[in-house]
């Protein structure tokens, strides 16, 4: 099982590199569901099957399905990956590459100073998980679903085209 | 099952959440920003489950579920506004759209 | 009865409200009900106090009434309270009778005016104040009463302020009294810091058991006081304010610049005696004071042209008599001689208004000659005043107040032969001048015509004043006329008695012809000089000396150029070269330091997604550091 969590984190990490390099939005969402399917092997590894399950069918399974929607509803042709190529000169990864260096620096010292803990041990059953969610958790999923429901009347009336002329947007 | 030091998982979870912001910062792409977007959320629930299998108890998992719900709502959200926004600016270049300026 | 004290006060100033608010929508008639009415009623309140103050006194012949806490800041703890005594009620019926007189009269008097009823709100808010400062019990709270008799001197000697001289006089009448207020306020100060009390009474009673007699503490906090005195009462060297206040409608000179307001001075020094008392420098001070601006204002008088300048000069003048009368210890007399001086000083004023209001105002008594013919009524009140004014023997109010004045100058224990000498020759010049002013403007060929007869609402003032000229002074006889002293009995129930070294019988006669013999001798010489041969004093006018002797007295012996020349003009000079005041450079400074930054923080309002998301992973970067790494 070590060996199955480093190869999955090795793999997470390439594709989720190429995503953020990638010219072809689609080519970069597919790299990314490989990195969430990695990701959910990862999960599998640690003992939360009910996550594992969780992140391929939700993360991978509708979001970025939705993703794939809505950039071929985009259609946006070959001048959109040209455009993505002048836009990726080599210049502006600098900046953000070391604040990424500082930011995992301060990690690795903070993560010194901790105690040398093993995970992954037992496996939790999804029924510990119910039985949790039913009981001390029980507002976080009403308000969960409160969140699903904003974002439900939102998406609808946001992605609303108003067919006649008079369109304003919003 | 295994047994990973929780320095490992955490310093992965740190990885893909640097990988996440690096993406946010250099991409002008709205859809490119989005996934960046997501590539850190899940990052961070990463290390919650890592933290929650460390204690041996379900609420690592039950705060990535509540994350994951979260990711959902604030997708199909921002992608309505992405459709907007092509529509009105008839451009997906995040630098083009600047009108809140001070 | 006593109970309702706290009225006599709140009618004015209920009056002052509903006018000032009101005032201007509501009709000429119901302006002067409102205005006389307030006034009217706290006078008939009054005097029911006062009857019942004679007839059932309360204990101690002093009634105290406290309306409120005005404010507790640790161990300060002012009231708002009235004190009723003696003195106080002297005061509270002269101001309101002679007060309710003066509206009355100025009902009809500014009948053409606009601004009717600011006038009449402006007089009811000093009425008021005035009314405070008499009655306080507190040295704070008489200090509200003067400063707000302060505002409304300057309110209505600038009434008519569309013409900017008014409202330079009004200018000067406020900042010189302020001089004299701020020396006030430093003496309350001191007072308060060293005595830990501001009430009077209380106050008195601390200092006469702390301070010994010519301690420092004592002369400073007395000169401090008289300071103040002398500012609001236009005594030397503060005087050069009242003759320029004259620019103000005739009844507000006849009420506040004469009867009222100028005397605070008096009362305020009568009601703190006992610290002047034990400070004897300050106290002959005061007496010197008196003595030299009596006799200045005096000689500045005689060469007037301009009929309200000369009541000005007189007012000066007099009140420099009832200083010289504190001085002395004469504490009596110089409330006796108040009482009168506010009955005859006020009937010369509302009597001169009537002479200019009939020659369409008109000030010049060069310009004016025969009047009596055409205005009888006022002739003969007029007379009747400067009578009193010149202290005609026997039957005018003034000679018993005089006479009362110049005797405790003579006998008392810190008088002198000297300020008697004063006094006297002030009494002389005052008959001269007064009575110069009586021949130009009744006597001789008539130069102008009365166009305005004066109509019942001013001439019933006038005839009641001119009663009480004459018989006021009968509640206090000399003992060469059969003793008599209701009025300095009633008044020695607040202050005390005044120590005289008895003198014989004929000295005293002897001094008191040679008063009477002034004042009549002075009436002589004015009917030769002025009526009979006004050609002698304009040919000794017209010689150098004369000539350089006339002006000098006329400026007021150059007080006025002296202050010009050596506070006004610099000061004028150090504000033009601090034009671009060096204290707002330090305000620009941090404006613009806020503009510079505020300018540099909007550029970093890109309006650029990334530019914001950079912003916050640095931020985040660098709270995280300063957390692990501190």
């Amino acid at each position: 099982m070590n060996t199955v969590f480093y190869i999955s984190a090795g793999v997470a990490i390439v594709s989720t590199f190429l995503v953020i390099t990638r010219r072809n939005a689609v080519h970069a969402l597919l790299y990314l569901i490989v990195s969430l399917l990695s990701v959910a092997l990862i999960f599998f590894a640690l003992g939360a099957p009910f996550i594992a399950a969780l992140e391929v069918i939700i993360y991978a399974g509708a979001i970025m399905v939705l993703f794939v929607f809505v950039i071929m509803m985009l259609n946006l042709g070959p001048q959109a990956v040209e455009q993505e190529s002048r836009w990726l000169s080599p210049g502006i990864w600098v900046g953000p590459t070391i604040l990424a260096l500082i930011l995992i620096i301060e990690l690795l010292y903070t993560l010194t100073l901790e105690g040398n803990q093993r995970v992954g041990i037992s496996n939790i059953e999804p029924k510990q998980v119910g039985i949790v969610l039913f009981g001390p958790y029980l507002l976080g999923v009403e308000l969960a679903s409160m969140v699903l429901l904003a974002g439900l009347v939102g998406a609808y009336h946001l992605g609303h085209r108003d067919q006649t002329k008079r369109s304003r947007g919003l | 099952m295994a047994s990973v030091p929780i320095a490992h998982g955490l310093l992965l979870a740190g990885v893909l959440f640097v990988l996440g912001l690096v993406g946010i910062l250099v991409r002008r792409n709205i859809i490119f920003i989005l996934m960046s977007i997501e590539i850190m959320l899940n990052a961070a629930g990463l290390a919650f489950v890592v933290a929650g299998a460390r204690w041996g108890q379900p609420d690592g998992q039950v705060m990535f579920l509540f994350i994951l719900t979260m990711a959902a709502a604030e997708v199909s959200v921002g992608l309505a506004l992405v459709l907007q926004l092509y529509h009105r600016f008839k451009t997906l270049d995040a630098d083009a759209i600047s009108t809140l300026r001070g | 009865m006593f109970e309702l004290l706290w009225l006599i006060p709140a009618w004015p100033f209920v009056g002052f409200l509903v006018l000032g608010l009101i005032g201007p929508r509501l009709s000429r008639t119901k302006i002067a009900a409102i205005g006389v009415g307030s006034v009217g009623l706290s006078a008939l309140l009054a005097i029911l106090i006062g009857l019942r103050f004679l007839g059932s006194p309360p204990l101690g012949y002093a009634y105290s009434q406290t309306l409120w806490t005005w404010m507790r800041v640790g161990e300060f703890a002012p009231e708002m309270a009235l004190y009723l005594d003696a003195l106080s009620l002297v005061m509270v019926l002269v101001v309101t009778f002679v007060g309710f007189l003066i509206h009355l009269y100025s009902t009809e008097f500014m009948i053409d005016e606009e601004g009717y009823s600011r006038f009449f709100a402006y007089m009811n808010l000093f009425v008021g104040s005035m009314l405070i400062l008499v009655l306080a019990d507190n040295l704070l709270f008489l200090y509200l009463g003067w400063e707000g008799v302060g505002l409304c001197s300057y309110l209505l000697i600038g009434f008519w302020y569309k013409d900017p001289a008014n409202g330079r006089a009004a200018r000067k009448a406020f900042i010189v009294t302020r001089v004299g207020d701020t020396a006030m306020a430093i003496g309350l100060f001191l007072l308060f810091h060293t005595l830990g009390t501001l009430e009077i009474q209380e106050l008195m009673h601390r200092a006469s058991q702390r301070w010994s007699a010519g301690s420092t503490l004592a002369v400073a906090a007395a000169a401090l006081l008289l300071g103040g005195a002398v500012g609001k009462s236009a005594q030397l060297p503060l005087q050069t304010w009242l003759p320029d206040a004259m620019a103000g409608p005739t009844p507000v000179s006849a009420l506040i610049h004469a009867a009222t307001m100028v005397t605070a001075g008096v009362y305020l020094i009568a009601r703190t005696q006992v610290l002047f008392t034990l400070a004897p420098v300050v106290q002959s001070a005061v007496a010197i004071i008196g003595a030299v601006t009596l006799l200045l204002a005096g000689f500045s008088a005689l060469t007037q042209w301009d009929i309200k300048r000369v009541l000005a000069y007189s007012t000066i003048s007099q009140i420099g008599y009832m200083f010289l009368a504190l001085g002395v210890g004469a504490w009596s007399a110089a409330i006796f001689h108040f009482m009168t001086h506010a009955f005859f000083k006020a009937l010369l004023f509302l009597g001169a208004g009537v002479v200019i209001l009939g020659l369409h105002h008109e000030h010049n008594l060069f310009q004016m000659g025969g009047l009596r013919k055409q205005l009888p009524l006022t002739f003969w009140t007029f007379l009747i005043a400067s009578g009193s004014l010149a202290a005609l023997p026997l039957v005018t109010a003034g000679f018993y107040s005089k006479d009362l004045i110049l005797e405790y100058a003579w006998s008392s224990e810190i008088g002198s032969p000297w300020l008697w000498a004063a006094g006297v020759l002030g009494a002389l010049i005052t008959s001269v001048y007064t009575f110069r002013m009586v021949f130009l403007t009744f006597f001789g060929p008539p130069k102008a015509h009365v166009r305005r007869a004066p109509g019942g609402r001013m001439q019933i003032p006038l005839v009641i004043l001119a009663i009480l000229s004459l018989g006021s002074g009968f509640v206090e006889l000399p003992p060469t006329l059969g003793p008599l002293t209701l009025f300095s009995d009633f008044l020695h129930t607040a202050l005390p008695a005044t120590t005289a070294r008895q003198a014989p019988w004929r000295t005293e006669l002897a001094l008191q012809m040679i008063a009477g013999a002034v004042s009549l001798g002075g009436v002589y010489l004015a009917y030769l000089l002025f009526l009979r041969n006004p050609r002698y004093v304009e040919d000794l006018v017209r010689t150098p000396w004369g000539r350089a002797l006339h002006r000098f007295w006329f400026v007021g012996w150059g007080f006025d150029g002296v202050y010009d020349r050596l506070i006004v003009r610099p000061y004028i000079q150090i504000a033009q070269r601090n034009q671009r005041d060096f204290i707002d450079l330090i305000y620009e400074g941090i404006a613009r330091i806020h503009k510079g930054f505020h300018r540099a923080l909007s550029r970093t309002q890109t309006g650029q997604l990334r530019w914001y998301a950079t912003g916050i992973a640095a931020g985040a970067a660098i709270t995280i550091a300063l957390a692990v790494f501190l």
